[in-house]
């Protein structure tokens, strides 16, 4: 199953580029790092391990991402911030039918507009990707936050 | 004078002075006169301890508790701190055991909270250990009494002094938990989320119904609630509980274009590409779309369309608290309808729709407040001054009244001639 060091390289600048673009502020284009047909949820790591379903944002397509967004850019009030991705390498777990399969673990800080910074949230991303003629995209997205005890609140994407 | 001590400047409550977010004496008083004291807080659902030998631990106020169930199936609630030197008994969320035992000295406790027994207590080859009269009843854990209502879970630590519980949510918070609750229910998972606020300000923000619209503009824009909807506020006699309310689909998009000038273009505008988040399944005989009742000091039941939970407020000190939510949906869902449920669940919570805007709220108000230590007052007007009482529309914040009126009788420090 070991990628080979194109796709390994291909899916680690995807990642990259899925931090880069919501630290950026470029959340638009962050959803256009997903397939078609997609899934993104955030859940925790508490209510993973005793088994609960339940989710903190769950998109089961990419209207709903694109709703989060459009929602976020024009009708929520948040606190306004920067985010900041650090993102661990990728452990590959399987190919199924061109469906790669791995996680990787991240850290998220915020900062405010006066500059104080503060970890927002550490965890692991599960994530199923494919290719479209060579482009990789995401197909599954699963944030399993450690930090089950949200910092204020959760506007913009893990 | 103590700086607990409150010169209300008006009878009705509707000056409340900021310093009561921020006052260290203030906030133990509460600790003891509230939560230690007569009222009666939410524990946990009965769904989460199902089988004897279950336990979970929770907060009342900043005492951390476990809720447990014995052998017989009865329901205990104790302090979680061991009698011995003070060591937190059980440190995991839950679990099921025979007995629990502190880590420290590993004393142990039964399921109802009694201290059982202790290592050496004799002694070894008749040296050392405790002394003979030594009574480990007299030193087991403080116990509160436990009140099961439909499965919610409720207790106080002073129940000589308490009303019993269902005076005390008065007619309306009895029958508004057995709607939520009418049937057996799943535990479907928990948020969380730490506050920079006091946990009066979420109090009141729960009593709150004239910001539901305005700040959460997901509400409007999206048409899942606006104050055009029929709807009010409604209250138990003593006016420390409130329920804000509405009902699906009773206005036009006129009527809110209108009375949401602002917003009025993002109407029309503004559509989601998917909708299934809007949709709403009438699921309870009343119509209401939206229902969140809160209990004084710590509890709230929310539906917001088809999603459905429980939040407990736990404060965190003077300048912080976590509301702590449990999702859940009836046994007898089905697959499709726990999908939904979840998928609503994208309104609520740390991340809500229509949510979210909640914790900046708070935030900015202690924020802003915390230098006061002198005068400086919220005005709380809207809806009236004077008598608090039911409403049929949502243009008020009266509800808050009812929450300082008696917050200040516990406390013991009601404005002479306050309304209650």
């Amino acid at each position: 199953m070991s990628p080979s060091p194109e796709t390994r390289n291909a899916l680690t600048a995807l990642m990259a580029e899925y931090g880069m673009t919501i630290d950026e502020d470029r959340l638009e284009d962050w959803v256009e790092l997903f397939d078609e047909r997609c899934d993104y949820r955030v859940v925790t790591r508490e209510n993973v391990e005793q088994g609960l379903p339940n989710v903190l944002m769950w998109c089961d397509n990419k209207d709903m991402l694109r709703d989060r967004i459009d929602s976020y850019r024009n009708v929520n009030e948040y606190n306004p911030h920067y985010d900041r991705h650090v993102l661990g390498p990728l452990r590959f777990t399987s190919e199924d039918a061109g469906v790669w399969s791995f996680d990787l673990s991240y850290s998220l800080f915020q900062t405010t507009l006066e500059g104080e910074s503060r970890l927002f949230s550490v965890g692991r991303y599960a994530v199923e990707a494919v290719f479209r003629k060579d482009k990789p995209l995401l197909r599954s997205v699963r944030v399993i936050a450690d930090t089950g005890q949200i910092p204020s609140l959760l506007a913009t994407p893990i | 004078m103590s700086s607990a001590d409150i010169a209300w400047a008006r009878n009705d409550y509707s000056r409340v002075p900021y310093r009561v977010h921020h006052d260290e004496e203030i906030y133990a008083l509460e600790m003891e006169r509230i939560f230690r004291g007569p009222a009666w807080s939410y524990l946990c659902l009965e769904a989460e301890i199902p089988k004897p030998g279950d336990y979970r631990t929770t907060w009342v106020g900043d005492t951390p508790v476990i809720v447990s169930r014995d052998k017989q199936g009865a329901i205990h609630a104790f302090v979680n701190r061991c009698s011995h030197r003070g060591a937190m008994i059980i440190r995991e969320l839950r679990g099921n055991a025979e007995r629990l035992v502190c880590l420290y000295h590993r004393w142990c406790y039964s399921n109802s909270g009694e201290l059982t027994g202790l290592p050496f207590r004799q002694g070894l080859k008749g040296e050392g250990g405790m002394p003979k009269d030594f009574d480990m009843k007299a030193v087991s854990p403080r116990k509160l009494k436990v009140e099961n209502l439909s499965g919610m879970l409720f207790g106080t630590f002073q129940p000589e002094k308490a009303e019993p519980l269902e005076k005390y949510l008065g007619e309306f918070g009895v029958g508004i938990v057995k709607r939520f609750l009418n049937r057996p229910i799943r535990i479907l998972g928990y948020s969380r989320q730490k506050i920079h606020g006091n946990w009066k300000l979420y109090a009141e923000n729960l009593r709150d119904t004239y910001h539901a619209s305005l700040l959460h503009e997901f509400f409007v824009t999206y048409g899942v609630d606006r104050a055009t909807q029929k709807g009010g506020v409604r209250m138990d006699g003593r006016h420390r509980h409130n329920m804000n309310h509405a009902y699906a689909a009773s206005d036009t998009q006129d009527d809110a274009k209108q009375a949401y000038a602002d917003t009025a273009a993002r109407l029309d505008r503004m559509q989601l590409k998917d909708k299934k988040l809007l949709s709403f399944k009438n699921e309870f005989s009343d119509g209401m779309n939206l229902a969140a009742p809160t209990f004084f000091p710590n509890a709230l039941l929310i539906q917001i369309n088809n999603s459905i939970g429980t939040r407990q407020i736990r404060p965190k000190g003077p300048d912080a608290h976590e509301v702590f939510q449990t999702l859940f949906c009836y046994a007898d869902d089905d697959e499709a309808m726990v999908r939904h449920r979840l998928l609503s669940a994208n309104l609520v919570g740390p991340a809500g729709f229509v949510s979210m805007e909640d914790g900046e709220a708070i935030e900015v108000v202690q924020r802003a407040t915390r230098a006061e230590r002198d005068g400086a007052c919220a005005v709380i007007e809207m809806g009236g001054r004077g008598a608090v009482k039911d409403e049929t529309h949502r243009v008020t914040e009266s509800p808050i009244r009812g929450f300082w009126s008696y917050w200040a009788e516990l406390m013991g420090v009601e404005a002479p001639g306050g309304i209650r």
